[in-house]
């Protein structure tokens, strides 16, 4: 068994084997491998016995589900209006600057893959975006150059880097 | 508030001083009298369709399965829409409590909150509020559990049989109705499904009574709502306001004083010019909204924002009915080409006839919602799409 083989039975017991835990199974690969490869796919039919067409099909529905190669961070820029307004053009011009890729590119090092995506739910702190799971809000070129800076600074990942959204109690 | 017209309310987002008090006292009471409470108070849906919730409940506890579930439809995507992360996040408790009441009426013992996958972020602080408050149900013997059901990036999920399917491990696709979903929801069994804000206020409507919420607002749109407000606006924000104002008089309080157009609803909501600010009304006899409230000031394109829409619904068409997957890509092409100056102006008529077709054909809200924007747009906006 390879490691990714593995990875997919640890996670079918974890979620169990049935068709309803298709969703947590693929969102726990995308966790750690950043995108759904084909084995892995693979794999998940035979672990779940259905059809891997029907692996593929269903993880081609959800946009976070990629089945494409992905870096160790996904940066997904808000597109829609309230964030198109606020200046994200600006924010992916910087950030195309820094790590010199266009959108729906990844870096050669395989760290950063640039992304557009549709709404994430931070209008009226415009323009927004999403570094793997952690948002960052009220963007500036400048703003966004400096959190880059901090992922390439930790470039091992040693640290988790915390998006600026705190939540009180 | 400088205008009176204007009311801001706080029934959602007050903090309790004791720990699960309303929902300790609301479970103590029983079935029909909440239900009937629920009723009298007229709350409506929350989330944009406006669905008497009292009587969703009472279709649900009338339905005789032996499991039934209750969801929490925090699958917020509609854009200008970011009121229902708020109040995940400042007052978890009370959705959870909504929840645990509903359960109790319609008889469940399943619970899960559909959280979209852009608010992953909030999962270590909701487990952590949910593993206290499953124990809590234990403690007052509520037989329901709760659990959270991570979406992975679909708006079209939002739309609650589109999200039965997606828990059931499926495309996100929407199936016809009926049945519906108090009859036959996710796995078929009878479910409640929604939205983040109409649970809190149920909870709450147990707690201050009928009466109370009643007095705030209007015949057909009882209480208070809270509104997410974006676009050119010096104070962006989330407000809970007391339904049934005038656009104007909201313009007047949130306006930068140069405001050009309102959009009310998001992408599948309407947009008002300001020659209509008097005359429409923020609630179910004028436009309904889920809360998506945003303004454009006289430097906004207006094509750009039909264009922007436009590309937001190509990309989330489920792709299932053809009115919709393709629809949306005429209508992008021809306001292009309307723009560009390769169609004349009197194309726009026939795109307004595709939208009237893909609201007569398409399967769900998706499809069916683009004739409200569109129409809005281009009809009072006509000459920033050709010109």
């Amino acid at each position: 068994m390879t490691e990714v083989q593995e990875k997919v039975r640890d996670l079918s017991e974890k979620y169990g084997r049935r068709r309803e835990n298709l969703l947590p199974i693929l969102q726990g690969i995308v966790e750690k491998e950043h995108y759904l490869t084909s084995e892995a796919m693979i794999q998940v039919a035979k672990e779940l016995d259905i059809s891997a067409a029907e692996v593929y099909g269903t993880a081609s529905f959800y946009s976070f589900l990629d089945t494409e190669q992905r870096g160790q961070y996904v940066i997904r820029v808000c597109k829609t209006i309230s964030c198109d307004m606020k200046g994200k053009n600006s924010i992916i011009k910087a950030i195309e600057d820094v790590l010199k890729i266009k959108v729906g590119e990844t870096t050669q090092s395989k760290m950063f893959t640039l992304l557009e995506t549709n709404c994430l739910g931070w209008c009226h702190k415009a323009p927004a975006i999403l570094i793997n799971d952690e948002p960052y809000t009220n963007l500036t070129p400048a703003k966004i150059k400096a959190i880059l800076g901090d992922y390439i600074r930790n470039a091992e990942g040693k640290q988790k880097i915390i998006g600026d959204i705190q939540y009180e109690r | 508030m400088k205008d009176k017209n204007l009311k801001i309310v706080d029934i959602i987002f007050k903090p309790h001083l004791v720990k699960y008090e309303v929902l300790d006292k609301t479970v103590a009471r029983s079935n029909e009298d909440i239900l009937k409470e629920i009723i009298d108070s007229g709350l409506r849906g929350r989330g944009g369709a406006g669905f008497p919730t009292g009587l969703k409940w009472k279709f649900a506890a009338e339905q005789k399965a032996k499991k039934k579930i209750v969801i929490c439809n925090a699958d917020e995507g509609e854009p200008g829409t970011f009121k229902d992360r708020e109040i995940l996040t400042k007052v978890p408790r009370k959705v959870l409590g909504g929840m645990a009441v509903c359960a109790k009426i319609i008889g469940a013992k399943r619970g899960f909150i559909y959280l979209r996958g852009e608010y992953k972020y909030l999962l270590p602080f909701l487990n952590e509020e949910l593993e206290d408050f499953n124990k809590h149900l234990k403690e007052i013997g509520l037989d329901f559990k709760i659990d959270i059901f991570l979406g992975s990036g679909a708006y079209v999920c939002g739309e609650e049989s589109a999200l039965f399917n997606s828990m059931e491990g499926k495309r996100g696709e929407p199936r016809n109705k009926p049945p519906y979903p108090t009859v036959a929801g996710l796995d078929n069994m009878p479910t409640v499904i929604n939205n983040v804000e109409t649970l809190v206020y149920a909870l709450m409507i147990c707690s201050i009574g009928s009466k109370e919420f009643k007095a705030l607002g209007t015949s057909d749109s009882r209480g208070s709502k809270v509104f997410s407000i974006s676009g050119d606006t010096p104070i962006p924000g989330i407000y809970e306001l007391e339904l049934g104002m005038s656009v104007y008089d909201f313009v007047e309080e949130f306006g930068d004083g140069d405001t050009k157009a309102v959009q009310i609803g998001g992408a599948s909501g309407f947009c008002v010019p300001r020659k209509k600010f008097k005359e429409t009304i923020i609630g179910f006899e004028g436009i309904p909204t889920g809360g998506s409230m945003m303004i454009f000031n006289s430097t906004r394109s207006m094509y750009n924002v039909l264009h922007n829409y436009l590309d937001f619904f190509e990309e989330e068409s489920c792709g299932q009915c053809t009115p919709c997957r393709i629809g949306y890509q005429q209508l992008k092409k021809g306001v292009e080409a309307v723009k560009h100056g390769e169609k004349n102006e009197e194309y726009l008529q026939q795109l307004m006839k595709l939208t009237e077709t893909m609201k007569l054909t398409s399967k769900c809200g998706l499809g069916q919602s683009v004739a409200n924007s569109f129409s809005s747009i281009v009809n009072n906006y006509r000459e920033e799409m050709v010109y």
